[in-house]
C-alpha cells in the first residue's frame, strides 16, 4: 500500500507500526462479507467446482448431458412456470399495492393486507402444496361440495398436479410478496406528480404512460426478477405436489442427489444447479441494462 | 422593461396568452362537518397579482385548488375571463400551476419537464424545443436545461417548475406557497425573480401564502383570509396600515393591545388621544391596536413616573431596526426603532414611550376573546 493511497483513510486508521497505517473501515461491511461469502460465494464455488469435476478428475461431461432432452425440458419448464408465475404475480400483485397504496396510509385495511401478504408470501413448500391438495385435489372439499350440487371442478381432467396447478400455486405466494416488495416504489409517487399531469393538459392515461409508468418501472422490473429468482429456486411445494420427479430442474437436482445409479451424480447435480446460477446471472445481467436505460434518471 | 415598472404588459414573452379576469363568486368547499371555504368572492383583475395570505386551514389553498380544478366546488362558480370553468376537469382549465415543491417529474430533464404540457397539447417536436428553451430562459436556467430535478437546487427547480407552467401559455398562473421549502435567502430572491417573470409575461396570477412578509412583498393586492372567508382585500400598504378587523391586524404585523377608551372619534391611551381608522366607532372602553413601530422612546429622566414610563426588559437586533420589550408595570409594548437609536436604551434602563398620530384600530376585546 502506498503512503498516498493510506492517507485519505487517515481518520478512520490508528498507527501500525510506525508510518505504515491499515484502514479499519472494512470492518464495519465484515458481518455482511463473511455472510455472503460463506452461503453465496463458496456454494457458487463450490458448484461450478463441482459441476467440472468427476470420478476420475476434470471433465466436461456434467455439462454436456444439460444438453440431452430430458434436462433441457426441465429447464424450459423452469423458465416457463417462473417466468408465468412472476408476471402473473407482478402485475396481480401491483395492482392489489396501488389499491392499498392509494388508501390512508394508516388505515385498517393496508395494515391488514401487509400483514396477511408478510404471512402469504413465506407460506410455501409442503404446507402450502398440502392446502391446495385440501382444497382443489381430487378429493378437495371445494371439489366435493362442488360435485355435490352438480359441478365438475375438473371437467376436462385434474389439472392441480401438472405444470398448470404448479403455476397456479406459486402465484399464490408470488402475488403477495409482490405487494410487499413494491409497495414502497408506490409510495413514493408523490400526488402533486398527478396533479401536474392534469394541470398541464394530461389526463389518466398520460399520467400513467409518461410519468407513473416510466417511474415504477424500474422497481416493477427488480420485484419482477426477484420474483421469477424466488420461484426458479422453490423446491418444496413442487416436491409434494408432483408425482413424477424430474419436470422441472430443482426436482431434477434432487433426484439425481438421491440417485443410487452412477458415481457421478452429484456432479451432474452440481452442473444443473450451475446451469441455474448461469440463467439467474443472465437474468440479473439483462434486467441490470433494462434498469440503465429505463431510469437514467436515478441518482448514481 | 423596467423590474420597477408595476403596469402588467400581456404576453410579451410569449408565456401568457392574453391576460384574462378571474372571478371566484360565492366559492364554497365542504369537507364532512368543516366548512373550508365559506362564500369566497373575489376578482382578479387581467395581469395582476393577488396573495391570498392566512394561516393553516383558512382555505386558501382550498380556493387555489378549486380555481385549478383539482377540487370540486360545492357551490359557486369560476369564471375565467368570459368562460365558466367551475365544472371542467384540471386538463381543460388552462391554469399553470407550481406547487409547494417535489413536483418536477424526476425522471424528465428540466427541458422535458418544461416541454411536458406542450406534449400533452400535441405541440410539434420543434416548436416544444423552442418554447421550452425560452420558458428556461425566461427564468435565467438555459444552461441547466439537460439537468434532472435532482441535479439542480430546490430554487431551480422552482424555477423551472414555474417555467413549466407558463410555456402552455395558461390564462391564469397559480403559486400554492412555492417558497415555502425554501431557505431564506433563495426564499427572498426567487420571490422576486417570480414577481419579474409575473410582469414580464403579464399574468393573471393567484399567490397563495401564509408568509405575511411574502404576500406584502409581492403583490398587487393582497386578500387576508380566516376560517374560509375573506377578511379584506386591499394593496398590501392598506392591509399593514389600515387594517380592517383586528385579526388583520394582528396576522399581518406585529401589534400591541393597549387599553383606552373610545370618545368622540379617537381613543385615548394612557393619556394621548390616536386618531381612529373608523371614526363612527362609539364611545366606551377599547383596546388599540398600535404598530411597534410606532412608538418611540425616549431615556427617562429622574424618578420620573406615569402610565408611559417603563424598563426596557429585553432588546431583539434585527439588522437595519431592532425590537425592544418595555414594562410598563401593568403591560408590556413592543418598540421597534432604527437600530441606531437602539443603543441608547440597553436592557434596564428606565424609558419614556412615546406613540405617533398614526389612525388605530380598536378591539372590544381583550385578547382573549372577551368582549
Amino acid at each position: 500500500m502506498t503512503a498516498v493511497a493510506v492517507s485519505e483513510a487517515a481518520y478512520v486508521s490508528r498507527p501500525l507500526r510506525g508510518r505504515l497505517r491499515v484502514s479499519t473501515a472494512w470492518l464495519g461491511a465484515a458481518p455482511f462479507l463473511l455472510y455472503t461469502g460463506l452461503f453465496l460465494f463458496l456454494p457458487t464455488v463450490l458448484v461450478a467446482v463441482g459441476a467440472f469435476s468427476g470420478p476420475h478428475g476434470p471433465t466436461l461431461a456434467n455439462l454436456a448431458r444439460l444438453s440431452q432432452p430430458y434436462v433441457v425440458s426441465a429447464f424450459l419448464n423452469s423458465l416457463v412456470l417462473s417466468a408465468v408465475s412472476a408476471s402473473v404475480g407482478a402485475v396481480v400483485g401491483s395492482v392489489l399495492a396501488y389499491a392499498v397504496a392509494t388508501g390512508s396510509p394508516d388505515g385498517i385495511l393496508r395494515r391488514l393486507v401487509t400483514a396477511f401478504c408478510g404471512v402469504l408470501s413465506q407460506f410455501g413448500g409442503v404446507t402450502l402444496a398440502f392446502a391446495f391438495i385440501a382444497t382443489i385435489g381430487t378429493e378437495g372439499f371445494i371439489v366435493i361440495w362442488l360435485q355435490q350440487h352438480g359441478i365438475r371442478f375438473y371437467p376436462n381432467g385434474v389439472w392441480l398436479f401438472s405444470l398448470t396447478g404448479l403455476t397456479l400455486i406459486y402465484t399464490y405466494f408470488e402475488i403477495p410478496l409482490m405487494v410487499i416488495v413494491f409497495m414502497p416504489a408506490l409510495d413514493g409517487i408523490r400526488p402533486q406528480w398527478r396533479e401536474a399531469t392534469e394541470t398541464l393538459g394530461g389526463g389518466t392515461w398520460h399520467y400513467w404512460r409518461h410519468v407513473a409508468g416510466p417511474l415504477l418501472m424500474p422497481a416493477f422490473l427488480g420485484a419482477w426478477l426477484l420474483l421469477f429468482a424466488n420461484a426458479f429456486s422453490a423446491y418444496a411445494t413442487a416436491a409434494a405436489l408432483l408425482d413424477i420427479g424430474g419436470v422441472i430442474v430443482p426436482l431434477q437436482i434432487s433426484r439425481a442427489l438421491s440417485s443410487e445409479v452412477g458415481l457421478d451424480q452429484a456432479n451432474f447435480a452440481a452442473a444443473l444447479a450451475l446451469g441455474m446460477v448461469v440463467i439467474v446471472a443472465i437474468i440479473t445481467v439483462l434486467y441490470a441494462r433494462l434498469q440503465r436505460r429505463s431510469a437514467r434518471w436515478l441518482p448514481r | 422593461m423596467s423590474a420597477l415598472d408595476t403596469r402588467p404588459t400581456g404576453a410579451s414573452n410569449g408565456g401568457s396568452r392574453s391576460a384574462a379576469e378571474v372571478r371566484l363568486e360565492d366559492l364554497r368547499r365542504i369537507y364532512g362537518s368543516t366548512t373550508a371555504l365559506d362564500g369566497l368572492t373575489l376578482t382578479i383583475e387581467a395581469g395582476e397579482l393577488i396573495a391570498l395570505l392566512g394561516p393553516s386551514g383558512c382555505g386558501k389553498t382550498t380556493a387555489l385548488r378549486l380555481i385549478a380544478g383539482l377540487e370540486d366546488a360545492d357551490g359557486g362558480r369560476v369564471v375565467v375571463g368570459s368562460r365558466d370553468v367551475t365544472n371542467l376537469p384540471a386538463s381543460r382549465r388552462d391554469a399553470g400551476m407550481v406547487f409547494q415543491a417535489y413536483s418536477l417529474f424526476p425522471h424528465m430533464t428540466a427541458q422535458e419537464n418544461v416541454a411536458f404540457g406542450l406534449r400533452m397539447r400535441k405541440v410539434g417536436l420543434g416548436e416544444r424545443r423552442q418554447r421550452a428553451g425560452e420558458m428556461l430562459e425566461l427564468v435565467g436556467l438555459s444552461t441547466q436545461a439537460d439537468r434532472y430535478a435532482h441535479q439542480l437546487s430546490g430554487g431551480q427547480q422552482q424555477r423551472v417548475a414555474l417555467a413549466r407552467a407558463l410555456a402552455i401559455r395558461p390564462s391564469i398562473l397559480l403559486l400554492d406557497e412555492p417558497l415555502s421549502a425554501l431557505d431564506a435567502r433563495v426564499r427572498s430572491q426567487l420571490r422576486d425573480e417570480i414577481r419579474r417573470v409575473q410582469r414580464e409575461v403579464g399574468i393573471t396570477t393567484l399567490f397563495v401564502t401564509h408568509d405575511q412578509e411574502e404576500a406584502l412583498a409581492i403583490a398587487d393586492r393582497v386578500g387576508v383570509m380566516r376560517a374560509g372567508r375573506l377578511e379584506q382585500l386591499g394593496p398590501p400598504t392598506d392591509i399593514y396600515a389600515r387594517p380592517a378587523t383586528p385579526f388583520v391586524a394582528e396576522f399581518v404585523g406585529l401589534t400591541n393591545r393597549l387599553s383606552g377608551t373610545v370618545k368622540d372619534g379617537s381613543v385615548d391611551v394612557r393619556g394621548i388621544r390616536l386618531p381612529l381608522i373608523a371614526a363612527d366607532t362609539p364611545d366606551g372602553p377599547a383596546v388599540a391596536l398600535v404598530r411597534p413601530e410606532a412608538v418611540s422612546l425616549a431615556v427617562a429622566t429622574e424618578g420620573s413616573n406615569g402610565p408611559l414610563s417603563g424598563t426596557v426588559i429585553a432588546v431583539s437586533f434585527l439588522g437595519a431596526v431592532t425590537r425592544l420589550t418595555v414594562d410598563l408595570g401593568d403591560t408590556t409594548v413592543l418598540v421597534q426603532i432604527p437600530t441606531a437609536e437602539a443603543a441608547a436604551h440597553p436592557g434596564g434602563t428606565r424609558v419614556r414611550v412615546a406613540l405617533r398620530q398614526d389612525p388605530v384600530l380598536i378591539t372590544r376585546e381583550d385578547g382573549l376573546g372577551r368582549p
